[in-house]
């Protein structure tokens, strides 16, 4: 877990609801910030977020296990398909417990990301793997001090 | 960056400014030789820079590397924190 992102909360609501919350496309957007959102709610399926000043940010479905688990690759940049290289995943597990819904994301795979371009020859230079070694420092650094 | 002896080599120069290989070897279970392979490869990734101060070599953390870096994921992890605070309002409001 060394190039992800960790965090979670706790929800005063049922396992149920939460996961309503999170994979239908009425709520999407009121969490996500976003105008609108579409989602084909199955592996393989299509999630769109449509922000009016940025463009639409494109995901595809991983993994569906109502109601205990859900994941998308997302792409990085608004407007990229999320292909290796320009994606994260992104995944959800919900548990239920006293008081109602433990709700944890992780977003990982920062150190499969390409590099920028602009660095990709200032790296070939120096025969070194620069950005990703940086990106995993810094994953490091931030799974250390997530709550 | 997969070794995690250089994970922890590049963590102790963060949190105590400048060091010199033998100082790190004296807190990792690895000989200062491995400390110093370790450091020239963070080194030439431009994670960390060398300096001669008198008979000895210190290194230190290059924060311009890492900055960039370091302020993006720690935006992506605060978004994280918002969203998840947006998706427990909406659930628990309605």
């Amino acid at each position: 877990m060394e190039d992800s992102i960790v965090r979670e909360t706790v929800v005063a609501a049922p396992v149920d609801r939460v996961w309503e919350v999170l994979t239908r496309a009425e709520y999407l957007p009121r969490w996500f910030g976003a105008e609108k959102a579409e989602i084909d709610l199955r592996p393989g399926g299509a999630l769109t977020m449509t922000w009016a000043e940025h463009g639409t940010g494109l995901a595809r479905v991983e993994r569906v296990e109502e109601p205990t688990l859900f994941s998308f690759h997302w792409a990085l940049e608004v407007g990229d398909q999320p292909v290796p290289g320009a994606r994260t995943l992104v995944e959800f597990t919900l548990t239920s417990e006293a008081g109602g819904t433990r709700l944890r994301v992780v977003e990982s795979g920062f150190t499969s990301l390409d590099r920028p371009a602009e660095k990709q020859q200032w790296h070939r230079e120096r025969n070194v793997d620069g950005w990703r070694q940086v990106l995993e420092a810094v994953a490091a650094h931030l799974s250390g001090v997530t709550t | 960056m997969a070794d995690p002896t250089r994970r922890s080599v590049l963590d102790r120069l963060a949190a105590h400014g400048a060091a010199s290989a033998t100082a790190l070897a004296r807190d990792l279970p690895v000989t200062r030789q491995a400390v110093v392979q370790h450091l020239a490869v963070l080194d030439a990734a431009g994670l960390t820079a060398a300096q001669r101060r008198g008979r000895e070599v210190h290194h230190r953390v290059q924060p311009e590397a890492l900055t960039a870096t370091a302020a993006w994921m720690t935006r992506v992890a605060a978004q994280w924190d918002e969203r998840l605070a947006a998706i427990a309002a909406i659930a628990e409001s309605e």
